[in-house]
């Protein structure tokens, strides 16, 4: 795994790209991180109390974690994790290989929705940073 | 693997303390937490068993000033010693860039201490990284028992058993009491910083080139 540098223009478009299709349709916060748990953009509402960090890297020790789950029913690792919540829930997608986007909505918006921006989101993240930020 | 984030100007680098269980990790973190100024710390974050063992890792974000202009933001990680949570071991390593190998004076440690380090040494490779390219400092904890009647190692043992390959720095510790806490945190947050620092931010203009 190599080291990760994030540049301007290419965070930029990354979280345009995010905005468009899960913050305009509704859910509140989105994080993407990377799989060390380190954060590396967010998204639309950021409550002061949320501590992001902490969720960066419990979101990653989380795939971690399931990732065992996988071997040990034979396969080699979960695309996507699924926690729902009394009014919150939250929905971890493993993008490429280094990424995971983290989404928290609310009981308003449809966990369908949530997963098909997301698909679509995930071939458009990738494309950016293969361009060449990640070396 | 360290993060340098252009746009906000921030440099995150994550140094682990690892070791065999019971070997004082958490302490460690947990004196740094309860003797640091708030403005330069996160929040402490432990996960851990009824029993008091770390579960999966602590984790303790510090800013550490600038460099070049950069903000420095150093995570500690502890993982969990027990030698059955192995693959959370390992993935607490993904994208180290500094290491801390707390050993245990006690002398009923000695295999346990030599075990982890073994192990160490072995998912580091799962991730090809060579234990000897990488920031690494040593702290042999608990010394405040040498003067007790319980059998603890000597120092030279302790070098012996652990640092002859190695030839790290090594630093006596009382974690409990915070002997040699940031003795050992200073020395591991400075040469982390200068070996990320020294690989990316000292030659910003090829770095660049390379992103873009």
């Amino acid at each position: 795994m190599g080291d990760l540098i994030l540049t301007g223009p290419a965070l930029e478009r990354a979280k345009s790209e995010i905005d468009n299709a899960l913050i305009k349709a509704g859910v509140h916060t989105v994080l993407l991180i990377d799989q060390a748990g380190n954060v590396v953009a967010s998204c639309g509402k950021n409550s002061k109390d949320m501590d992001i960090t902490a969720l960066a890297a419990l979101a990653a020790a989380n795939f971690g974690a399931t990732s065992q789950i996988a071997k040990l029913i034979g396969e080699d690792d979960f695309s996507l994790l699924f926690h729902k919540g009394k009014r919150d829930s939250i929905h971890f997608a493993k993008i490429g290989k280094d990424f995971i986007l983290v989404t928290i909505f609310s009981d308003e918006v449809s966990l369908g929705l949530v997963r098909l921006r997301v698909a679509e989101l995930s071939n458009s993240i990738q494309r950016i940073f293969d361009k060449g930020t990640s070396i | 693997m360290a993060l340098i984030d252009l746009s906000k100007r921030e440099v995150h680098c994550k140094i682990v303390y690892y070791g065999p269980g019971r070997c004082g990790k958490t302490t460690n973190l947990l004196y740094i937490y309860n003797s640091m100024n708030s403005n330069a710390k996160g929040k402490l974050l432990t996960i851990e068993t009824k029993g008091d063992r770390t579960l999966f890792f602590d984790l303790l974000p510090l800013n550490l000033g600038k460099i070049n202009g950069f903000d420095i933001r150093i995570q500690l990680y502890t993982v969990p010693g027990q030698s059955i949570y192995e693959a959370t071991r390992k993935l607490v390593l993904k994208g180290v860039d500094g290491l801390v190998f707390v050993a245990d004076s006690l002398r009923v440690r000695r295999k346990k201490n030599l075990e982890s380090l073994q192990d160490l040494i072995a998912n580091l490779q799962g991730y090809n990284l060579d234990i000897h390219s990488m920031p690494l400092v040593l702290q042999y904890n608990k010394r405040d028992l040498a003067s007790s009647p319980i059998p603890t190692l000597s120092i030279e043992e302790l070098e012996q058993d652990l640092n002859s390959k190695l030839g790290v720095k090594a630093f006596e510790a009382a974690a409990t009491k915070g002997l040699g806490v940031f003795e050992t945190l200073k020395d591991i947050s400075k040469k982390t910083v200068r070996y990320v620092a020294t690989k990316h931010l000292l030659r910003p203009e090829k770095q660049m080139e390379k992103a873009l």
